[in-house]
């Protein structure tokens, strides 16, 4: 007779983790490709797809979250890129606590933050209602700017500055010490900071919806309408499309290696 | 020197532009004019209105609320998930670590939508729980991405050593691991809270509709009309909340630093 001993090991600390992870993160995608990919009845439908493609305003959609994302992305690495690299620099001797009033705005809830932003925009008359596009531009660099930051601050706190020291006693002017030694040696932090505005951007709710009056639709305004109608099948769909381009997007930045989620060091 | 000022004026302008919102509604807080913008005399009115503003106040303990329990219920569950994952084998190790940081890179009106299928699927009624689960989602690999480095930090020996000097393992376990990672336990809870706080997609979809947060709460009152006035004086609230906190933090890193820079001096 055999006895049957449970002996501890560490690695069983995992286990409901795992199991967490299986049916919350893993079912939930599997159920969402499921949707896209039937009609109402469950069976196998490519009825989504066609739609999508043929539909213009879903199309319209599309190319609007896509515009817009890069749109913002460039904006706030225009703004970002130059705040960090002068809040690095030792240079110019910013204190440090700089850095953390730059991010402690996104302690005040986003939500209420969006709505301020709204309320100051229409009562100084760039309100949505008359310039959708520019006052929901403002909206998403103004939420954004902290996440373009952070990344780029510690990469450039960690840059090798002997290189760049090299760099100018080698003869480089300032202006191709810059472009040919600080932007390459931070290329890790522009790809993270890239990487944290553009997907959110296209997939946002809240900002389009508030800052536009209603009148910008990006993929989460999208698929949040879809959501309040129960029209799981189309929603999900979007969804897809919104998880293929992370793919295609993950694909294009797998070489570069990422510093950390920049959202893991507020703390 | 030029250069110094036209640095130091770019830095100030893009921290004033951070400001501006927070500070128009910190401003027009202390006068009770509808919109911002009309100033009708310095008041606290908006201060009273807003604690006898019970629509406020119950959404207010609602955040807090599902901000502690699902803050708790993710630092224990993410803590025990990555000591598992970093004594696991390598196949498991990398597996568990994909598809933990998937709700990272996934946008948020993804997790959402894919967890409101799940629930409408199984036919699960919204209720604390389903938000509970959106919401630790949410916030699980962040505290898991927190502890890692603590883990990989941590001397080996050290639970050897109280397994051979007797401990059992969940005592080892307890008195040996825990102690030691503790910082980035703590620092993984933190960030958890701050996440699910300012959470509005993943609330929106698995809440219970009777279940209001401060985010539900202030998307439905801000899409008919402006920020309802009584909220301006919570903005002013939730900032000096903030403020202090960041000071603390501050005050307690220079603490933190000052110790190990006297140790280091110690042992030299």
């Amino acid at each position: 007779m055999s006895k049957l001993s449970f002996r501890f090991s560490r690695k069983y600390l995992a286990i409901p983790y795992a199991v967490f992870l299986l049916c919350f993160i893993i079912v939930p995608l599997l159920l969402i490709i499921y949707y896209a990919f039937t009609n109402g009845g469950g069976e196998f439908s490519l009825n989504n797809l066609n739609k999508f493609f043929t539909d213009p305003t879903k199309l319209n959609v599309l190319f609007v979250s896509l515009l817009i994302g890069f749109m913002n992305t460039a904006i706030c690495l225009i703004i970002g890129y130059p705040l960090a690299y002068f809040l690095a620099s030792k240079r110019y001797n910013i204190n440090k606590i700089m850095v953390l009033l730059f991010i402690m705005p996104m302690w005040i809830n986003f939500v209420l933050r969006t709505g301020a932003t709204r309320d100051l925009l229409v009562w100084i008359g760039l309100g949505g209602g008359h310039y959708p596009i520019l006052a929901t531009m403002i909206g998403m660099a103004y939420n954004y700017l902290p996440f373009v930051i952070l990344p780029l601050y510690t990469t450039m706190l960690k840059m090798d500055q002997s290189l760049i020291e090299a760099a100018s006693d080698l003869g480089a002017t300032p202006k191709q010490v810059f472009f040919k030694t600080v932007v390459p040696l931070s290329s890790p932090g522009i790809v993270s900071a890239a990487t944290m505005v553009f997907m959110p951007t296209m997939s946002s709710y809240v900002i389009s919806d508030v800052l536009s009056e209603g009148q910008i639709i990006l993929f989460g305004n999208s698929i949040y309408l879809n959501f309040s109608q129960g029209q799981w099948n189309d929603g999900s769909f979007m969804a897809f499309v919104l998880l293929v381009i992370i793919l295609v997007s993950m694909l294009f930045t797998k070489n570069v290696k990422k510093d950390e989620d920049a959202r893991g060091s507020i703390w | 020197m030029v250069k110094k000022i036209f640095v130091k004026s770019y830095v100030w302008l893009f921290l004033l532009l951070m400001y501006l919102p927070i500070f128009t509604l910190i401003v027009f807080s202390f006068t009770e004019a509808t919109n911002v913008g009309d100033w009708t005399g310095f008041s606290f009115g908006l201060y009273a209105k807003l604690f006898k503003d019970q629509e406020t106040m119950v959404a207010l303990s609602n955040t807090v609320l599902i901000a502690v329990v699902s803050a708790v219920v993710s630092t224990i569950l993410g803590t025990l998930g990555a000591i598992g994952i970093f004594y696991s084998k390598k196949r498991a190790k990398n597996a568990l670590e994909l598809v933990g940081q998937i709700p990272v890179v996934n946008p948020e009106i993804v997790i959402a939508l894919s967890l409101t299928i799940l629930f409408v699927f199984l036919g699960i009624r919204f209720n604390f729980l389903t938000l509970l689960i959106g919401h630790v989602v949410l916030t699980l690999p962040f505290v898991v991405l927190s502890v890692r480095p603590k883990l990989m930090q941590m001397d080996p020996n050290i639970y050897e050593a109280a397994l051979d000097l007797g401990a059992s393992p969940i005592y080892a376990l307890r008195k040996v691991i825990v102690p030691e990672i503790l910082p980035g336990i703590f620092s993984g809870f933190l960030l958890a809270i701050t996440l699910s706080l300012d959470d509005f997609i993943i609330t929106a979809f698995t809440r219970n509709n009777s279940f209001q947060t401060l985010s539900t709460l202030v998307q439905t009152k801000i899409k008919k009309g402006p920020i309802p006035s009584q909220l301006r004086a919570l903005t002013t609230i939730i900032f000096l909340l903030a403020l202090v906190v960041v000071i603390v933090t501050n005050l307690n890193l220079r603490r933190q630093s000052a110790k190990i820079r006297r140790q280091q001096k110690n042992e030299v």
